[in-house]
């Protein structure tokens, strides 16, 4: 099966608003070669459950495809056209299954040392494709917060070293109700700019509290999905046959309902949920991996105006197996593991929140909690200095955004 | 390894996105030429080239020794010679760097999956096999030409490896070689649990595998045939590796006795070590994989301290340490840093390789590209055997 023999009743399988998108956009989908358009009908066929900003996303760019004449997407999928396939390739159900024919494909193009072909096509295809798209211009300055650190007493290692070049770094800082005032500040964003998974909670351990007006996620209020998916995963390896790709490919294709979700959620925002942990890789068993990823999944699927983070104590390395089969309520914490986690993390964040739309006049505020130290990254701030001035962590933000 | 296709594109492209791989892959060995020059006082290799000092050690060829280290999960440049990673490499920096000519580009063009890459430098081949699987290589390995073409018995070859799959990396299915030629494979973990009879009770933090795969975490086997392995080869009763085991914290600590207890007893002339701690790496604990780094870095010196201290090795061996390959670098929008190998990108394609001891100049940078492939041509000709199979070329540093 190629893409120029598609039909519209190939797309019956797929949900209401994906099966709208993708027979409207038919025409141009026969003209795509095959090594890139499964990876397009993957963001298509989730489409019912992306983010506004995703969708968004979808959108423009199959409007400037379909823009483009036969010979312009000739050429703008030349090098992609260049890529060998195999004829097993061609006979999967990429249509239905395009996130397996995508695993498939990586591993034919590794095997056939066509990656970096591939690698430099796609690059070159997001790079036309962005200067091609327009811009809107965000409501108010994109904000992160990263709060590290939690429960930890005292710590003599620098922190923040690979952001000290991009902002101030405050040395004394009052930390006194520290994240009940950032957390006030990011409610107040999220009520006077209010858009729908527009304001973020990312919480590493127990909630401080729930407020509707924020998109939150929570590791501990996650814990029954947690310890469904570790039992279940534990009973897939105990089968016979049973291989790490196998696992992975039925990980992917669990739903909210087969973790015990419940099934009045928010359907986006569980299936956010269940991939954050079928698709991330030691998310399951560290909590602070798990704010990692849910931070850097966040910002880069539902490019929020606002992200706050906190980290907490992960448990302490064990093996593999009796992490995937630990049932301790208690588990014993690596306190100073989780901040050098942590303080890694923040870093990403701030990486991840740069490679979004309006980069240039964002802000960023990562603090150790309970203590006098942060550092702020903000265009009205200057770069790798340091600063005594004493202010609590309310005043710190607002130096940030103003 | 793994998908991570529309992650390239459907963001921003990072500043380092506008440089071609090549520039950027010269670039990082840059950064570890200028540092090592910097700190270790190291003379830039171009300037040195003339007669080797494996033709003036050619007296002592009969008995040249070769012990290869490799570690699953690169370590970063920003996590080891970037002035912010030194402090997690002391004992290389301070102990073995001066002693080393280290060539700081080593590109690997293949897969990027533990086993599957640690096959191609066995084998110099950049082979294609299901990297989870334990399948032999497809082409001959170093051990099959090194037995091969020297005659050398099976007790002459060793590999000490960490997990599962690497069980088959010891001899190919090639029919011109294969079976009988390869080396023996020891798997530190199926001894312990083997000793202990499966329980593995106190002996977990000893039994780390697959971090590559965190999600799947296979049972360790070991019976029989570990047990043997333990008696005949080792000379270890159960009771006394049962004690060592306990004083020791990590996998590759275990592998590190193992290696070094090999060498005692069995004084094998090509010793391939696996080392596996790094790629803790993927579990995205960010003090994990810095931990296992330092650890690393001791283990080396630590293995280095015990070829000098061995008669049959001190004098004559040559040690060689390299990462089968890098990690995705922080600016890449389609991985998540340090945590994967997925990318491609030239930070996970390139890293360095380092060479001590016999025959070998020290305190000499190459900055000149190798591949990870040349590996098994340049012990070839050093040991004087001929990878007639491999697609690398002799390292002619090496030489």
């Amino acid at each position: 099966m190629l893409p120029q023999n598609l039909q519209t009743d190939q797309f019956t399988g797929y949900p209401a608003e994906s099966k709208k998108l993708a027979i409207a956009n038919l025409a141009v989908f026969r003209q795509l070669p095959l090594s890139f358009l499964p990876s397009l009908l993957r963001e298509v066929i989730e489409y019912d459950f992306k983010f506004p900003a995703e969708r968004t996303a979808i959108d423009k760019e199959l409007a400037k495809l379909g823009s483009l004449s036969p010979a312009q997407i000739t050429e703008w999928f030349h090098p992609f056209s260049l890529l060998s396939l195999s004829s097993k390739l061609e006979h999967l159900d990429w249509i239905n299954r395009p996130g397996q024919f995508v695993e498939q494909e990586s591993a034919y193009l590794w095997t056939t040392h066509q990656l970096d072909s591939f690698r430099q096509a796609a690059t070159v295809y997001g790079d036309r494709l962005l200067s091609a798209l327009s811009v809107e211009p965000l409501p108010v300055r994109r904000l992160g917060i990263a709060v590290i650190g939690q429960d930890v007493a005292s710590y003599d290692g620098p922190l923040f070293r690979n952001l000290r070049a991009h902002g101030t770094y405050f040395r004394q800082v009052k930390p006194d109700n520290g994240f009940e005032l950032l957390l006030d500040a990011v409610e107040a964003r999220a009520k006077s700019h209010p858009i729908p998974y527009g304001h973020w909670y990312v919480e590493g351990g127990q909630a401080s509290r729930q407020n509707p007006v924020l998109t939150s996620i929570c590791y501990k209020a996650l814990e029954p999905v947690r310890a469904t998916l570790l039992q279940y995963m534990q009973t897939e390896i105990a089968r016979p046959g049973m291989g790490p790709e196998e696992l992975r490919s039925k990980l992917a294709r669990l739903l909210p309902t087969d973790l015990g979700m419940d099934k009045v959620g928010d359907p986006v925002l569980d299936r956010f949920q269940i991939k954050l942990f079928t698709e991330g890789s030691g998310t399951q068993i560290f909590s602070t991996t798990f704010a990692q990823w849910t931070t850097r999944e966040a910002l880069r699927r539902a490019q929020p105006l606002t992200l706050l983070v906190r980290f907490a104590p992960r448990q302490r390395q064990k093996p593999m197996n009796e992490l995937l089969s630990s049932t301790s309520e208690n588990p014993e914490v690596d306190l100073a593991g989780s901040l050098v986690d942590a303080d890694m993390a923040a870093y990403y964040h701030w990486i991840n929140q740069q490679r979004l739309p309006g980069s240039e006049q964002s802000s960023f505020l990562v603090w150790f909690e309970g203590h006098n130290q942060a550092l702020v990254i903000s265009p009205s701030l200057p770069r790798g200095v340091q600063s005594d001035s004493a202010m609590d962590l309310k005043a710190l933000l607002s130096l940030a955004t103003s | 390894m793994g998908p991570s296709f529309r992650g390239a594109f459907t963001t921003q492209v990072s500043k380092t996105g506008t440089l071609n791989p090549q520039e950027i892959a010269r670039r990082l060995g840059h950064t570890r030429r200028d540092f090592l020059r910097d700190a270790a006082g190291m003379a830039m290799g171009t300037a040195l080239m003339g007669a080797s000092p494996f033709v003036r050690a050619a007296g002592a060829a009969k008995k040249r020794k070769v012990i290869v280290i490799t570690f699953g999960g690169g370590a970063r440049d920003q996590e080891t010679f970037a002035p912010e990673g030194q402090i997690n490499i002391p004992y290389m920096l301070g102990e073995l760097i001066p002693q080393s000519s280290f060539f700081t580009q080593v590109t690997n063009h293949g897969i990027l999956g533990h086993y599957v890459a640690t096959a191609s430098l066995a084998t110099g081949v950049y082979e294609t096999l299901n990297n989870f699987s334990a399948v032999p290589p497809e082409h001959p390995t170093i051990f099959e030409y090194f037995r091969k073409d020297l005659r050398r018995p099976i007790s002459d070859a060793w590999v000490v490896a960490p997990s599962n799959g690497f069980n088959r990396i010891g001899e190919s299915e090639c029919r011109s070689y294969g079976p009988g030629l390869g080396a023996r494979v020891v798997l530190p973990k199926h001894l312990l649990s083997a000793a202990n009879s499966g329980s593995n009770a106190g002996y977990e933090h000893l039994l780390h595998d697959n971090y590559e795969t965190p999600l799947y975490a296979p049972q360790i086997g070991g019976g029989e045939f570990e047990l043997q392995q333990l008696d005949t080869i080792l000379k270890l009763s159960v009771d006394d590796f049962m004690a060592h085991a306990r004083t020791l914290s990590s996998p590759d600590e275990l592998s590190v006795y193992i290696a070094k207890r090999l060498m005692r007893q069995e004084s094998p002339s090509l010793l391939w070590l696996t080392m596996h701690d790094i790629d803790v790496a993927h579990s995205g604990a960010y003090s994990l994989y810095v931990d296992a780094i330092r650890r690393t870095d001791r283990l080396c010196a630590e293995l280095w301290k015990a070829i000098q201290e061995e008669p049959e090795y001190a004098g004559n061996t040559t040690l060689l340490i390299l990462p089968d390959f890098g990690r995705d670098a922080d600016q890449d929008s389609g991985g998540n840093g340090f945590q994967h190998h997925r990318t491609g990108d030239p930070a996970s394609r390139t890293t360095w390789m380092m060479a001590l001891g016999a025959g070998v100049r020290p305190g000499v940078v190459y900055d000149n590209p190798v591949q990870s492939i040349d590996l098994v041509p340049s012990i070839g000709a050093i040991m004087g055997f001929s990878a007639t199979q491999s697609q690398g070329k002799p390292i002619k540093e090496l030489l």
